[in-house]
């Protein structure tokens, strides 16, 4: 990856090494143990519909697996530490944040705007200023695509305030 | 082998000689562009091939996975970035030898060897696929559990990055095919209530997701990184002597490269990297390696896209995806309702063998455009990613939204982009997600159909040879990587 810090010079922040290989271990193995948790409020199965083990067995087998494997990599990580990942910037966040207002829009008023919102605020912070390319990328672009899936695939946007228009 | 004429029916068809010329425009597009590829760019047409008939769906996807492949090596060359993971040990030797002056004998290597590597590994499946097809009339479902459970192991023996990593990312893709209403009792698993979740998680959002979406923020950290160019007069045919210098290394790295493509890992970027390292292995001037060594151009693209026809081999013979771009495939050939198996190889011969025919012509399609529209798909690069990734991002939503009109895989496919990108950023590889979401059901289905055989009893498994044969070859597919340490450690 391009944004790995060269290992030289991270040495007084040894201790962060730890960080990420403990965090990344924790956040697996706490959702495993959700979902396994889960996996025991499934339906039984009574024997004689049941087919060779319980429905829940497989997904069970395969979170312990999970779970397991990870104990492993944290602890051979404690040998031979993972390197340490640059800060992300504020781009990656804003971007992230693109996505929650893209749901947030498309799900409570329009999917096309959700679309246009994100595209814009993307475009504009990832260092685009110029009116005429924000248009092309945030308004006319997606709606040819849009006019291409409606027209060829036969498909039907989920309702909303400009969709409703195009839709009459 | 009586069907081999069939080979060269798409020749006789105009539609699909027109859906591989695009197909193969779409792909060097997809390969030139970093980032995308032809994993995401096959996610997202897929829906697209729902107006074509199956054949020409296939079709169009294995144009796009062949000239893809190649498309990767132009940006390696150009602007010493891979437009595929595939084409990163052609950056090695490409760049430099661009930055002497010589990028058109450089991009016209790599397309020479790419077309010899590409033939070559079409040639290994049309006499190969039909052999493992003839052998897999002897599996029964002990049979595939076993195959399925190999070809895991290997995803992560043979897999770029740690193997315990890849291991996990394989069993979090086949947990996420546990998701939905179970196939044998309908019983709910992680559904929460919600609705759309019953029929499962599909598979577009999550290859999308995975790959386009998590690329889309991987970019974001990356806005201010500036990109150097290498200017492109034109291209250049090898001349006698890089013939002379290099022939050896392309036949060797056709040959790598059509075998680690059968296996199920990550095929092309596998194979370059240990095609790279072998024609280094070999040659009387290994000290030009990273200097601009034409063998190591060689070396990496001839691999790189045999590794496409290799790929294809247990795809159409198993249905097992020998790489992520195969699995994009596979599930088109299951969305047109074709099953890949034996059955295929002898109900279907008419379709299968226009896909050998196809493949062939789109490997001598890509050196044409290659060859005289490199200077165009480099400029294809020039598109800044600030106006380009919002443009992918609208198809990625309205092409996963297509297939099944469903919101839920539209936030789905946002949640696997972020996981995507977390995964990625700390060293876990999201090929094997896609593999095991891929082989889930074939793994849960099998094993529980081969409990009910066996009475519940699992050592019946070691009883059935073929199934014992894939077991053993598991346990030193998983112990290889551990050997491979070792033996670091001995020599230090």
């Amino acid at each position: 990856m391009n944004n790995v810090h060269n290992e030289k010079g991270t040495n007084k922040s040894l201790s962060l090494f730890f960080k990420s290989s403990f965090i990344v271990s924790a956040v697996i193995i706490v959702l495993s143990s959700i979902l396994l948790y889960f996996t025991f409020t499934f339906d039984i199965v009574p024997p004689i519909l049941n087919r060779g083990i319980q429905p829940a067995t497989f997904p069970k087998a395969l979170l312990i697996l999970i779970i397991g494997l990870t104990l492993l990599i944290y602890f051979i990580s404690l040998k031979k530490p993972w390197k340490i990942e640059k800060k992300l910037p504020n781009s990656f966040y804003i971007t992230l944040l693109s996505f929650v207002v893209f749901i947030t829009v498309s799900k409570f008023l329009d999917f096309f705007l959700g679309i246009a919102l994100l595209s814009i605020i993307v475009s504009y912070f990832w260092g685009e200023r110029r009116v005429t390319y924000l248009i092309i990328v945030s308004i006319i672009f997606p709606l040819i695509v849009f006019i291409f899936f409606e027209t060829i695939l036969g498909l039907r946007f989920p309702p909303g305030i400009i969709t409703n228009l195009y839709y009459g | 082998m009586e069907n081999l004429g069939l080979i060269f029916a798409p020749l006789f068809s105009y539609k699909l000689l027109i859906v591989l010329f695009f197909g193969t425009i779409f792909g060097l597009i997809l390969g030139v562009l970093p980032g995308l590829g032809p994993t995401t760019g096959g996610a997202l047409i897929l829906p697209f091939t729902m107006t074509l008939d199956p054949l020409s769906a296939i079709v169009l996807l294995t144009a796009i996975y062949c000239a893809g492949t190649y498309g990767g090596a132009i940006t390696a060359i150009l602007i010493n970035t891979p437009g595929t993971p595939a084409a990163a040990a052609t950056c090695l030797d490409g760049y430099p030898l661009a930055q002497k002056g010589e990028a058109g004998r450089a991009l016209g290597m790599a397309t020479v060897s790419s077309v010899i590597g590409g033939i070559a590994s079409v040639v290994v499946l049309i006499f190969f696929a039909p052999l493992l097809a003839n052998l897999a009339y002897e599996f029964g479902q002990p049979e595939y559990f076993a195959l399925a459970i190999f070809g895991l192991t290997m995803l992560a023996s043979i897999g770029e990055g740690s193997p315990i990593k890849n291991l996990i990312a394989g069993a979090f893709g086949i947990l996420i095919s546990t998701v939905g209403k179970d196939f044998m009792t309908s019983i709910d698993r992680f559904t929460f209530g919600i609705n759309e979740l019953t029929e499962g998680i599909g598979f577009i959002p999550v290859v999308v997701g995975l790959f386009a979406i998590s690329e889309m923020l991987t970019q974001s950290t990356l806005i201010n990184q500036i990109f150097n160019r290498v200017a492109l007069k034109a291209v250049k045919l090898p001349s006698i002597d890089d013939y002379k210098k290099t022939w050896k290394t392309i036949i060797r790295s056709s040959g790598i490269g059509s075998f680690i493509g059968v296996l199920p890992a990550e095929g092309g970027t596998v194979a370059s990297l240990i095609g790279y390292a072998e024609a280094k292995r070999w040659s009387k001037k290994s000290e030009d390696f990273g200097k601009g060594s034409i063998e190591g151009i060689a070396g990496a693209e001839a691999a790189n896209n045999a590794a496409t026809g290799g790929a294809m081999v247990p795809t159409l013979a198993l249905g097992i995806p020998g790489s992520a771009t195969t699995a994009v495939i596979l599930t088109g050939l299951i969305i047109h309702g074709v099953r890949p198996g034996p059955d295929l190889f002898r109900e279907q011969p008419e379709f299968l063998y226009g896909i050998f025919g196809s493949m062939l012509i789109a490997n001598i399609l890509f050196f044409v455009l290659g060859f005289f529209g490199a200077k165009i798909f480099a400029r294809i690069t020039l598109i800044p990613n600030k106006l380009l990734w919002p443009m992918i991002f609208a198809v990625s939503v309205c092409g996963t939204y297509s297939l099944n009109q469903s919101i839920i895989d539209v936030w789905l496919m946002l949640l696997f982009g972020v996981i995507g990108f977390f995964m990625r950023r700390y060293g876990f590889s999201v090929v094997p997600v896609i593999i095991g979401l891929i082989l889930g059901e074939l793994v849960e289905g099998t094993l529980r159909q081969s409990l009910v055989i066996f009475d519940g009893n699992w050592l019946m498994f070691l009883q059935r040879p073929i199934a014992l044969t894939f077991f053993v070859l598991s346990l030193i597919a998983l112990s290889f990587p551990l050997l491979k340490r070792k033996k670091k450690n001995d020599k230090v």
